[in-house]
């Protein structure tokens, strides 16, 4: 795809010569049980290898197993790659595999014209069709002339390649996606080694079924290099990206997130209890710390969301940073402890892996729209800095920073990622902890004139002593304490300067943070274009886009979002026009509204999906042209 | 445990804060109960961690000069949770009402005790919510007139041990508030026990639930209504121990017996603390056909949660070693880009 012509194929349908294109979507989708994901981060792993930049996007039903066939079971895994830096997982997608017909009605939209299709015609039974309330066989009636059908018998292709193994006719079946992703590897002219590899490891005890996979692999591959291809159908050379030197590795944000965690927990000097409750999207970061236990990390899965914030609250209290996490309505559980934590002044992180909402919602889609709860949604006046990640790899870094902000200003901090980014993975030059400054905790120990509410006089922090500690011993609580001594008090006076000294903890961090700068483009201007989190990716290709065709337009996204960064109102003050695209019905506009009295427009998407490039560069135009 | 352990006072366990209980709260007497125990558990001061939820008895911890945290309604027991995973040397208290740990809490209660957290719980029960004023709790008789309440309570009670017994809780004893040596006793070996103990203290509130349980207090009537379970010993009481617990091995059922010679005493039942059934049997025995059983109702250990991740720790550990974090990043599948 070139960058004018997002809508227009990039891979040219009259050609039978190799070809080089700057970028390719393909999109993988199949049944549940077809195996789409692992088809799709084999091919990542391959292409990433290969030194394409990249952003994949894996995209399941809410279903574990839905009925074979149907159309709310599909699952997809979509890769965006090429030779310049990316960073989403693309707008419209130029290769699409469909595994059945269910794959092929839900993702058929998605496909530019003059797309390449890929599909199975021998799931294409009638009984298929049906569930995907198809009258006629599309791979037949024409229906699919705007497109380059690649229709293949994949089941009896399958079957033949496997044919020596002792398999069984439903093992043997379930070696499709391998086919598949063999043809589509020969496609791209990558190699097959990386797979065949991974097969082997992954079936490490089933060789029969190792073997079995690796030969349809092979055997998809051959076809491609042998078969009789219809015109438009060669091998594609997406070229290597030019990247900064270093070692890399692929990384999806929840492992991300887990690793900056970690790594936060070694800068400070201090052991973890990540204690969760599994909920959809947030789940995975409860399993990728459960499984690292040779770190200083003690993973404790709760009876409910109150339990498990409350074990990361007792943790702190007894000397260890104490980390919650969960997803949207999880959080709205947590939020009278976490109150708890502000009164009480404990250091707290929580993690909030945002969700289609409210209640239930779209538990495998992605949102943003948990920004108000973070920042205002508790009871009392309580303020806590807020957070949020904008990429997989971004991730590593925000979980480092959250430790920092939690132990040096002894206060819970909100970390905002979403379900795009906790599954969506990226190449990631890997960093070297030794180059990280360290921000060793400091617990109290000398009883001489200790009470529980001294206060560093610069962070305004609370003294941190833990139980163990001799001539420490002390009370919390939840009542309000005294500013000179700890003790309960009901003093009005008190009261009011507690409150005040609460806030003023908080605010003072925005002296403590970067000053927010210019993602891209100029510091002043005709348009800023506003983001947060995950919409880091089209935001950025639209603005980039925007600039190449000569807009005065600029991108600014924000990680710190409470307190905001020192410099951000005057920042904001030098464009005409503030254009703040978000995955809800307009979070981040209101505070900026409301914060610096600015006349910002918001550009709201909530369907699940991430925002296009196209529909940010289509509303950068519409701004831009009034 | 070091000298300074032993010459530890109930002094040096009151805070200076003053006590602000009703006067005549049974609370006054447990608290004095358990400043007088703490320095003959020949522990640490500092090594003692007091959690309460909200209620009159979580004010409990601003009385100690130990290690305390009055946290929010109900959830004492996953705040308890998390200060003895981070710190297992540590000697955690829970200190909850009947509200607190069976209302609200009663989640957490159950989970902890099911995971057999090493916590000493410790149940204040006066059967009524104290701090808002005199609603019922779900420890108060059918019948309780409260605010909430005008014609009297039609839910029916649950019983603390019971609940507590069928969590899976390996320690769990009944005491009372102004027996002191008893409190003391049962509380000692709670404290002892390598795991969760739950302890429900019959409380007197004198404000909004007076006298409810003077049977079992009342020097000169207690004996009719209070049994003291002591392992080993026939389950008797009565003034002149004169009555007795007997099995319906028909009913499968306790029954009140009269004992008049050796050989009624010998068809008694012997309580079993290390018997769950039996241990159930007894939690339910209620008024007016059959005393409350006191004393530690069930008691047998088995291993303790904190404990049993700690070696699934170490066992990790020796086959992966030390984790390093420049390691774990390089792990996997990774490139390199010139």
């Amino acid at each position: 795809m070139s960058a004018e012509n997002e809508d227009v194929v990039a891979i040219d349908p009259t050609s039978n010569q190799g070809q080089t294109l700057e970028d390719v979507v393909v999109r993988f989708a199949g049944d549940s049980g077809d195996g789409m994901q692992l088809t799709g981060s084999n091919f990542t792993d391959v292409t990433a290898l290969y030194g394409n930049d990249l952003a994949t996007f894996p995209d399941f039903p809410a279903e574990i197993r839905a009925p074979a066939g149907s159309t709310f079971g599909v699952s997809a895994y979509q890769i965006y790659f090429g030779s310049d830096d990316i960073t989403t997982s693309g707008d419209a997608v130029d290769v699409l595999v469909a595994m059945n017909p269910a794959a092929l009605t839900t993702n058929l939209e998605t496909v530019v014209p003059g797309g390449l299709i890929i599909a199975d015609s021998g799931a294409f039974s009638e009984k298929n069709l049906k569930k995907a309330n198809y009258k006629t066989n599309p791979l037949e009636d024409g229906s699919l002339d705007a497109y380059r059908l690649l229709s293949i018998d994949i089941h009896s292709q399958v079957l033949s390649a496997v044919e020596e193994f002792d398999v069984g006719h439903k093992a043997a079946l379930r070696c499709k996606n391998m086919w598949t992703l063999g043809l589509v590897l020969w496609l791209f002219d990558r190699e097959k080694d990386t797979t065949t590899e991974n097969l082997q490891k992954k079936f490490a005890s089933k060789p029969d079924i190792a073997n079995a996979n690796v030969a349809a692999l092979n055997a998809g591959h051959a076809f491609g290099e042998t078969a009789e291809l219809p015109t438009g159908v060669h091998v594609y050379k997406v070229p290597q990206a030019k990247v900064a030197p270093g070692n890399y590795r692929n990384v999806n944000g929840t492992q991300a997130l887990a690793w900056g965690l970690i790594a936060g927990g070694q800068l400070a000097n201090i052991d973890l209890l990540f204690a969760s409750y599994p909920i959809t999207p947030a789940s995975g970061l409860l399993h990728a710390l459960a499984a690292r236990k040779e770190f200083e990390v003690t993973t404790f899965q709760a009876e409910d969301e109150i339990a498990a914030v409350c074990a990361a609250i007792g943790a702190s209290f007894a000397g260890s940073l104490g980390i919650t996490s969960s997803a949207g309505p999880g959080i709205a559980l947590k939020k009278e402890a976490i109150s708890l934590a502000v009164s009480a002044e404990l250091p707290l992180v929580v993690v909030n892996t945002q969700r289609g909402g409210p209640s239930t919602g779209l538990p495998t889609k992605t949102e943003q729209s948990d920004l108000l709860q973070a920042v205002y949604g508790r009871h009392g006046d309580t303020p806590l800095p807020v957070i949020a990640s904008t990429s997989p790899a971004d991730c590593f870094d925000v979980a480092i920073e959250a430790v920092r902000l939690a132990i040096q200003y002894m206060t819970p901090v909100i970390l905002l990622s979403d379900g795009y980014i906790s599954n969506a993975s990226e190449p990631w030059l890997i960093p070297d902890m030794d180059d990280y400054e360290a921000f060793p905790v400091k617990f109290r120990a000398d009883a001489e004139g200790f009470n529980p509410s001294l206060r560093d006089p610069e962070s305004l922090a609370r003294v941190w002593a833990k139980p163990g500690t001799p001539g420490l011993e002390h009370r919390v609580g939840g009542i309000e304490k005294s500013y000179e001594t700890g003790n309960i008090s009901y003093d009005p006076d008190n009261h009011q300067l507690m409150t005040d000294t609460r806030k003023a903890k908080i605010d003072g961090i925005s002296a403590n943070i970067p000053l927010q700068e210019v993602a891209l483009g100029s510091s002043s201007g005709k348009l800023a274009i506003v983001g947060w989190g995950s919409t880091f990716g089209p935001i950025h290709q639209a603005v980039k886009r925007c600039r190449q065709d000569g807009l005065d337009v600029s991108h600014i996204h924000i990680r710190y979002l409470s307190p905001f960064p020192s410099n951000l109102q005057t920042l904001l003050s030098g464009y005409e026009k503030v254009l703040v695209p978000e995955m809800n019905t307009g979070q981040l506009v209101k505070m900026l509204r409301s914060d610096f009295l600015i006349d910002a427009k918001g550009l709201n998407k909530v369907s699940g999906q991430p925002f296009k490039i196209r529909e940010i560069s289509n509303a950068i135009k519409a701004e831009l042209a009034d | 445990m070091n000298q300074a352990v032993d010459k530890l006072s109930v002094a040096d366990f009151s805070s200076d804060q003053e006590v602000r209980w009703c006067p005549g709260c049974g609370d006054y007497a447990i608290l004095k109960a358990i400043q007088k125990l703490m320095p003959e558990l020949n522990r640490p001061r500092e090594s003692q961690v007091f959690i309460s939820g909200i209620g009159c008895s979580s004010r409990f911890p601003y009385y100690m000069e130990t290690y305390g945290f009055h946290t929010i309604h109900g959830r004492a027991p996953s705040i308890a949770t998390g200060v003895k995973l981070a710190n297992p040397a540590l000697d955690v208290w829970v200190i909850t009402g009947d509200g607190d740990a069976l209302s609200i809490g009663g989640n957490h209660t159950m989970h902890a005790l099911r995971r057999n957290v090493d916590l000493n719980i410790l149940l204040f029960n006066n059967e009524i919510y104290g701090l808002t004023k005199g609603q019922y709790s779900p420890t108060s008789k059918v019948g309780t007139r409260s605010p909430s309440t005008p014609e009297g309570s039609v839910d029916r009670p649950l019983s603390p041990c019971a609940i507590a017994l069928g969590s899976g809780a390996p320690f769990v004893a009944r005491t009372i508030d102004t027996e002191m040596k008893h409190l003391s006793a049962v509380v000692k070996e709670g404290h002892a026990h390598q795991g969760a103990s739950f302890i429900e203290i019959l409380q007197n509130c004198p404000i909004y639930n007076d006298g409810i349980f003077e049977q079992v207090k009342d020097k000169k009537i207690a004996t009719d209504f209070r049994l003291e379970a002591e392992h080993g010993q026939p389950l008797v009481f009565g003034k002149e121990k004169d009555k007795g617990i007997r099995l319906n091995r028909e009913k499968l059922s306790l029954e009140v017996v009269a004992v008049k010679d050796g050989a009624d005493l010998a068809s008694l039942l012997i309580h079993d603390q290390t018997n769950l059934a039996q241990a159930q049997l007894l939690a339910a025995m209620q008024g007016p056909d059959f005393p409350i059983a006191v004393g530690i109702l069930y008691y047998k250990p088995v291993s303790a949660y904190v404990s049993d991740l700690g070696s699934q720790r170490l066992e990790l550990r020796e086959t992966r070693g030390k984790g390093d974090i420049n390691v774990l990043l390089q792990s996997g599948h990774t490139w390199e880009v010139k």
